[in-house]
């Protein structure tokens, strides 16, 4: 039944693209108080709400009937991006979903180093050296670079597996003489020998894929991350692979700023007070009492972080993996850590200075749907065109990947089922905490739906699935 | 060929990709730890289409790229600290040498294809474009007029 379901997709579409009027971000997180809805609100009215989004793009809207201009402009892979991410400055900026922690991070390092800069250094700069406030602006630039740097970038995600993939790895593992109709999911873990100790791979349930060694599932950003350490939300963003440097080079510089301010302050205080007393000191120069009650609490939970994670860094160790215990030598066996690189400073060199791999994502790459798909069309372009209205073969293509933006943590929108069937179906990771609706299995004659808009271009079985 | 537009890095050749072709995956070693491999191991579906000792060559060169790309030596200790003293403005102006590899991968990729995977009924997808989880090799039918 094509109709109901092109119509309900078209109408899934148009909901997750609406515009977030309060937001610097264009990102595809919808409003709470405007919850998922299945409105049939004619074309012109939906279009204009995707000219706030991105008011480069009407022009493929407009363009419903030629078969043979090419858009001007495609989407782009984060506007299709399964994970619960924020996306900003198209594509560049990633971060977590909920982000207000990070912004009191910023708030509270701004306002600290601001009333240092603006009444403690003017004092030391006189009576001490000048070196004292170009240290501190020094560090601070550093600081807030190496924040905005972990905050931004992509911390490793693994993009989730196509669904000829996830087919693959099913028929692999698939339990035989298993009863029809019955279904046992596949095993969940693969073991692997590195260096001569045994690894477990999980299977994900969500991304359907064997996840790497030292890889570990965010369910905060429902990303499979590479390395994972751990999610942070004080600087809003998964701490992994590609982020764990600029993460570490943050703390670290952070606990040298507290201390640097906290040591200021005082002698600030201390040079005053020689002239007067003390209380009068302080009363002269509130803002440094107040930093110093910052630094005083801050320098506690920062320096014991940067302590830590020198640990970890210095025997090659995730937050997560230690957390865990997976290489401690407590457990009684012949446990070790076959990451490391033999020695502190080489584990340091590696993990500080090593090579990063580019964002595998590919957040500004362009969603180019697979010519094969345009089987019951003449031209890919056609596909942003057509995806309201439904009729067209090519719609579908954009539909599916559309499907995937959950913008309240959970799928609204299906992708057909592989075998066939017209009925859409929900999805639960099983593995997640219940709040976190993702993916679940479903007994369909025993088969795995996969859905991934990433596969939406290549894959055969979304392409069958809507010429029925 | 057909041209897409839009800066596409996939091989233009990937984006013609006929629907119903089968697909064969290549999946990841790790038994050197998580550093990029790809498994050796010669897969069923491809017997017959094309010869063990090309399939593996190719595998090895790809290994062997990969390896380069992530290897700890002093050139990307090097990079990196000049990145860290440059504010990272560095990696702006510049690629790194881990997207470079990339780049002389995809390359090598495409060459492969057709001098010798397409001759022979198959396609490599570069693993850039499957996110480096594996490699796919598409057999390609023949009754499909690509």
């Amino acid at each position: 039944m094509p109709d109901l379901y092109g119509q309900r997709l078209s109408q899934t579409y148009v909901t997750i693209v609406k515009p977030k009027k309060n937001r610097l971000c264009n990102d595809k997180v919808s409003d709470k108080s405007s919850p998922w809805e299945m409105d049939t609100a004619p074309l012109p009215v939906k279009e204009s709400s995707y000219v706030a989004v991105a008011t480069d793009r009407v022009s493929e809207y407009s363009d419903t009937g030629s078969t043979k201009k090419m858009p001007k402009k495609m989407i782009r892979k984060w506007e299709v991006f399964p994970g619960r991410n924020k996306f900003c400055c198209n594509g560049r900026i990633m971060m977590a979903r909920q982000t207000g922690i990070f912004y009191f991070t910023c708030i509270l390092i701004v306002v600290t180093s601001g009333l240092f800069f603006g009444f403690d250094c003017p004092y030391l700069a006189k009576n001490v050296t000048p070196a004292i406030p170009a240290f501190g602006i020094a560090l601070f630039i550093f600081v807030m670079s190496t924040l905005f740097r972990t905050s931004f970038s992509d911390p490793g995600v693994i993009p989730r597996a196509s669904p000829d993939e996830a087919a693959d790895i099913e028929k692999q593992i698939e339990v035989p003489n298993s009863t029809p109709g019955t279904y046992r999911p596949p095993p969940r873990t693969k073991e692997v020998v590195i260096k001569g100790q045994v690894v477990k791979l999980k299977y994900c349930f969500t991304c359907k894929i064997f996840r790497p060694p030292r890889a570990s599932h965010c369910s905060l950003c429902d990303n499979c991350v590479e390395r994972f350490d751990h999610h942070c939300p004080w600087v809003g963003n998964c701490v992994g692979r590609r982020n764990y440097r600029y993460f570490y080079l943050f703390i670290l510089s952070l606990s040298i700023l507290c201390i640097y301010i906290f040591a200021c302050v005082l002698t600030h205080l201390i040079l005053r007070s020689q002239e007067d007393n003390f209380l009068h000191a302080m009363r002269d120069s509130p803002a440094s009492v107040i930093e110093a009650i910052i630094c005083f609490f801050s320098v506690w939970s920062v320096v014991g972080l940067a302590g830590f994670h020198t640990y970890l860094v210095a025997s090659e160790q995730t937050t997560n993996e230690d957390i865990k215990g997976s290489y401690s030598a407590k457990r009684g066996q012949e446990n070790f850590n076959p990451f490391s690189q033999g020695s502190i400073f080489r584990n340091c060199l590696g993990v500080l200075c090593g090579p990063t791999p580019p964002s595998l994502i590919d957040s500004r790459g362009f969603v180019i749907p697979d010519s094969s798909q345009t089987q019951g069309t003449n031209n890919v372009g056609t596909n942003t065109a057509n995806h309201v209205t439904g009729s067209n073969g090519s719609g579908p293509v954009m539909k599916q990947m559309i499907s995937y933006q959950t913008p309240d943590g959970s799928i609204n929108s299906r992708l057909p089922p592989t075998n066939g069937n017209s009925s859409a179906v929900a999805y639960k990771d099983s593995q997640s905490p219940p709040q976190h609706v993702t993916y679940t299995e479903v007994s369909e004659g025993g088969h795995w739906n996969s859905n991934d808009p990433y596969s939406s271009w290549g894959s055969q079985t979304q392409q069958q699935s809507f010429h029925t | 060929m057909a041209v897409h537009q839009q800066g596409q890095k996939m091989d233009d050749m990937t984006r013609i990709l006929p629907s119903n072709c089968s697909k064969v995956f290549i999946q990841r070693d790790f038994s050197d730890g998580t550093a990029v491999k790809f498994q050796t191991k010669f897969l069923a579906e491809l017997d017959g289409k094309i010869e063990t000792k090309i399939f593996e060559s190719t595998i090895n060169t790809l290994n062997t790229m990969f390896c380069e790309a992530e290897s700890l030596n002093s050139r990307n200790y090097c990079e990196s600290c000049f990145a860290c003293l440059t504010a990272y403005l560095s990696y702006l102006c510049f690629d790194t040498h881990y997207e470079k590899i990339l780049k002389k991968i995809g390359k090598y990729v495409a060459e492969q294809n057709q001098t010798v995977y397409v001759p022979r009924g198959l396609m490599l997808v570069d693993p850039v474009e499957r996110g480096l989880r594996t490699l796919e090799i598409c057999i390609l039918n023949e009754s499909n007029g690509r």
